[in-house]
């Protein structure tokens, strides 16, 4: 394998220090990367060059050899001298990150609202009109705050390509915003180490012109209204998380593979055993933690309030599917 | 002056040769020997963090599953964090080195309390055993960090896991405190005639600055690690927000420690690469009373930057700004140091033999560390970086770069003393060079993929980031090649060496006025301080392949 493929970012994934840049902010961020970029570039040359000068310039040729002449061991202008640069420098960088850093979390104040939810270990990102979705889609040229909260542990949303971060804490809502530049499909990770999954923890923004974002909205919003239970269920499955815990094809992850499991007899931590039926699924999904399956942690979330009745209907339907 | 030009005296008993037999080392109370044990169980963690590290870059070779599953992986990073941390970085220096020099540059017979020296030696062994083991038992796998309330959730291992490998810390922080509380007392009382304050060698400066902050910082990590033991026990809430606590307090209180610990590390670092520089450039060093303040000066700003950590962690923007703005200021103190450096080897009489070789290599890789240091401390690239392969890259440049050729560069300069042997030069070259190579090898690609966004602690990542993880990982077994020679060199030398003369490099701190290796009792008579940089009263002696004293000009 030669270096150029090692190295090189594949084109349509930025250049070689930076992922693609496609937010209004990311231009400031890039910028006084740059600037430092070069200011260490150019402090490490020359550093570096009189280390290596002096150190063979000024090699020993024989043991018992002494420096030629005694120099100065100290200077007192000089030494503040070269301090005033780099105090300088760090004046400068801090100024240049300060001001573009309280652009970033001051969002304005006609910014279209995202809730964004983090759980273990997928994304849910819900709109105005009550829809949610584990991928991020927004409007392009338009400013997007987003308002964030966890249900388990520490998370943390970042998108390279808005060079965009920010933890998301339990018990606490924490905000950020953009403006993307450019429709396209941008990835999302998670970046606050959050356990087993935490590397599986993606998702991605996919950003559309205003119209296209609208109609995507209206569409995908009436999913229960549009297609069978079964098949809605399906989407509301994979959208609200359940898959990043739940295989459909019978091997276990963190929670049991739901495949088959409708109509099956199902035994608990506790010893007691109940035949899975629809209210037997209704409350797994709503009170996860009163009947544990046997061989498995009460890690699952509750979804008591974040799902609707209909939508409940639906998984069920999808899960009767599964067999 | 009999202690000073005294040739080899065979018929005399070294400490090492003083008494004999494991219960003689065990119970000892002389530094030296507690010096040598340190090194002995700091150099084992040192392998066993590395044997992590190339099981962690073994499974980084390819994007999906390489060789274990996720929770393997998770359990070795904090495996590998956690012993190279506590158990590694921040002892090997003070305790090992420290331990073995300290009394010796003072010219005393031995530190202030030796006994607590001891003590603090088996308290750090039980500290060391419980953190591994217990971290090992109960699966831990929150990542050195322990941050809550992933930490001090039920569903991690079993209920008390976290609480025992807490333990561990505390129990070692204990250690670290006995030791930092013996060397201030030991270099404010036992100084000789004429070493003033600023007729101390900057070994010393440094080990001081850093036994300050250990006394002050590391009882903030024991209240942090008891408070988190009472939530688990009594289930109050102070971290846990199911249980109304706030997780990002528990940051505050951890990076209070942790920030000041990165200077733990690296000021006794930057105190060796003061002494090698000056000897090995034959020249007084330059700017004594700036690198001395400027370890005061770090020290001091060490503690008020921990917010750095934390600028995403949702504290309030304007907390992010101040603590930005102090973060530059230390980067003063530690351009200043460079600076002085490079201004000593100005027409010196530069020696590249090894210790002055990975000095050098200190600078080269320190210089990258605080460099990149400035990208993170600018709060919107910050916000880019955090948590990516850049910090990753940026903290190894500083630890691994810094502490750890510091402290080669040192174990080369004292072995002699340490066993009165002389290593190969050839051997030592060799190891050096693969060290370094091996060293950028892993993490320079890592600053490149964490521009690039590439997140840390990532089983699984993108394909378009595998280029890169390769080249890391070949980095990192040269790297692993590297120490082994190093470490072998320096091995063989203690018992296969060629007979080290008392001053192998014409020093002028007052170690190298005994024999090498030292008697138990250190000096004959209680040596005189002069100023530790002045070289002019040393003439090398082809004969013992060393320096001796200049004969007095009778008048
Ligand atoms: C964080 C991981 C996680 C997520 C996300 C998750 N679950 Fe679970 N789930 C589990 C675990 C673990 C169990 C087994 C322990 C228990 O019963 O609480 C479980 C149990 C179940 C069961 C009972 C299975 C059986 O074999 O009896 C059902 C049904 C279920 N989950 C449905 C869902 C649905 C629907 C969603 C999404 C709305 C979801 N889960 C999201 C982890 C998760
Ligand atoms: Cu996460
Ligand atoms: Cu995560």
């Amino acid at each position: 394998m030669t270096g150029a493929i090692l190295f090189a970012n594949p084109a349509n994934e930025g250049t070689f220090w930076f992922p693609p840049q496609a937010s209004t902010g990311a231009e400031a961020v890039d910028f006084a990367y740059n600037f430092i970029y070069w200011v260490s570039v150019v402090s490490f040359v020359v550093v570096v060059s009189l280390m290596c000068f002096f150190a063979l310039r000024y090699r020993r040729r024989a043991r018992g050899e002494l420096p030629p002449e005694r120099t100065a061991s100290h200077n007192t202008v000089l030494e503040v001298g070269w301090s005033i640069p780099v105090a300088l420098t760090g004046g400068i960088l801090f100024y240049l990150g300060a001001v573009s850093f309280l652009d970033s979390r001051s969002p304005p104040s006609d910014a279209y609202e995202i809730s964004v939810k983090a759980m273990k270990w997928a994304w849910s990102f819900t709109y105005p009109n009550g829809h949610t979705s584990p991928n991020l889609h927004a409007p392009s040229g338009r400013p997007v705050r987003l308002v964030m909260s966890s249900d388990d542990i520490l998370h943390s949303l970042y998108i390279p390509a808005f060079r965009l971060k920010q933890d998301v804490v339990p018990g606490r809502y924490t905000e950020v915003w953009f403006e993307a530049t450019e429709p396209g499909e941008y990835q999302i990770f998670c970046t606050e180490y959050c356990g087993t999954k935490h590397s599986e923890m993606l998702a991605k923004a996919v950003i559309q012109t205003p119209e296209a974002f609208t109609r995507w909205l209206d569409e995908a919003s009436n999913i229960l209204d549009r297609l069978p239970p079964d098949e809605a269920g399906k989407q509301i499955f994979s959208a609200r998380g359940c898959v990043a815990c739940h295989s459909v094809d019978g091997r276990a992850g963190v929670g049991p593979s739901l495949l088959g499991i409708f109509g099956k007899t199902q035994k608990f931590v506790d010893g007691t055993t109940t035949v899975a039926d629809e209210n037997y699924i209704r409350s797994s999904i709503l009170n996860p933690a009163s009947q544990v399956v046997e061989g498995f942690n009460p890690v699952m979330p509750s979804f008591q309030g974040s799902l609707k009745d209909k939508e409940i209907d639906a998984i069920i339907a999808y899960i009767k599917t599964l067999k | 002056m009999t202690a000073t030009t005294m040739p080899m005296d065979t018929s005399e008993p070294t400490y090492l040769t003083q008494a004999r037999g494991a219960l003689s080392w065990l119970l000892t109370l002389d530094h030296k020997r507690i010096g040598i044990m340190y090194l002995v169980v700091t150099s084992a963690s040192l392998f066993l963090g590395g044997v992590f590290a190339l099981l962690v870059r073994t499974e980084l070779l390819t994007p999906g599953e390489t060789i274990m599953t996720h929770d393997t992986y998770n359990r070795m990073f904090t495996l590998h964090g956690a012993v190279m941390v506590f158990l590694f970085i921040i002892p090997a220096i003070p305790a090992a080195i420290g331990n073995f020099v300290l009394p010796l540059m003072l010219g005393v017979k031995d530190v202030a309390f030796p006994r607590l020296n001891l003590a603090s030696f088996y308290v750090w062994v039980l500290g060391a055993l419980v953190l591994v083991a217990s971290m090992y038992m109960s699966a831990i796998d929150t990542g050195w960090t322990f941050y809550a309330p992933y930490s001090t959730s039920k569903a991690v291992g079993s209920a008390t896991s976290v609480g025992t490998s807490a333990m561990g810390a505390f129990i070692l922080g204990f250690s670290s405190i006995f030791t930092a509380i013996n060397f201030i007392a030991t270099i404010n009382k036992m100084r000789p005639l004429g070493m003033s304050w600023f007729k101390m060698p900057l070994f010393l400066w440094a080990l001081y600055a850093t036994a300050i902050i250990q006394v002050l910082a590391t009882p903030v990590l024991a209240i942090t690690l008891l408070l988190l033991a009472i939530e688990r026990a009594f289930g109050l809430g102070i971290f846990n927000p199911a249980l109304g606590g706030d997780p990002v307090l528990f940051q505050h209180f951890f990076w209070f420690y942790s920030h000041p610990a990165v200077y733990i590390m690296i000021l006794p670092a930057m105190g060796i690469i003061s002494e090698v520089v000056s000897v090995f450039s034959r020249k007084h060093i330059f700017g004594y009373k700036f690198i001395a303040l400027s370890s005061l000066a770090i020290a001091f700003l060490g503690f008020l930057v921990w917010g750095h950590h934390m600028f995403v962690s949702g504290q309030s923007p304007l907390m992010s700004i101040i603590f930005s703005a102090l973060t530059f200021t230390v980067s003063v103190p530690s351009a200043i140091k460079v600076f002085n450096w490079l201004a000593t080897m100005y027409k010196g009489s530069i020696w590249l033999a090894t210790p002055m070789i990975y000095a050098l290599a200190f600078i080269f890789l320190f210089a990258i560390g605080g460099l990149t240091g400035m990208f993170l401390g600018t709060l919107n690239v910050d916000v880019h970086l955090h948590d990516t392969y850049f910090v990753v890259a940026h903290f190894h440049y500083v630890m691994v770069g810094g502490t750890l050729m510091a402290l080669l560069s040192g174990l080369y300069y004292w072995w002699p003393k340490f066993f009165g042997r002389m290593y190969s030069e050839a051997g030592a070259r060799v190891g050096a060079v693969l060290v370094f190579i091996g060293f950028n090898g892993t993490f320079f690609p890592q600053f490149i993929l964490g521009s690039r966004g590439m997140p840390r602690r990532y089983y699984a990542y993108l394909p378009q980031y595998q280029g890169l993880h390769m080249l890391s990982t070949v980095g990192a077994f040269i790297l692993g090649i590297g120490l082994a020679t190093a470490f072998g060199v320096l091995v063989y030398a203690a018992f296969r060496g060629r007979r080290a003369p008392a001053n192998p490099w014409g020093a002028n701190t007052i170690e190298w006025q005994t024999a090498s290796p030292p008697p138990s009792y250190n000096f004959h008579d209680q040596p005189e301080a002069g100023d530790p940089y002045d070289f002019e009263g040393w003439v090398y002696d082809a004969g013992t392949d060393g320096y001796v004293k200049k004969p007095a000009v009778v008048a």
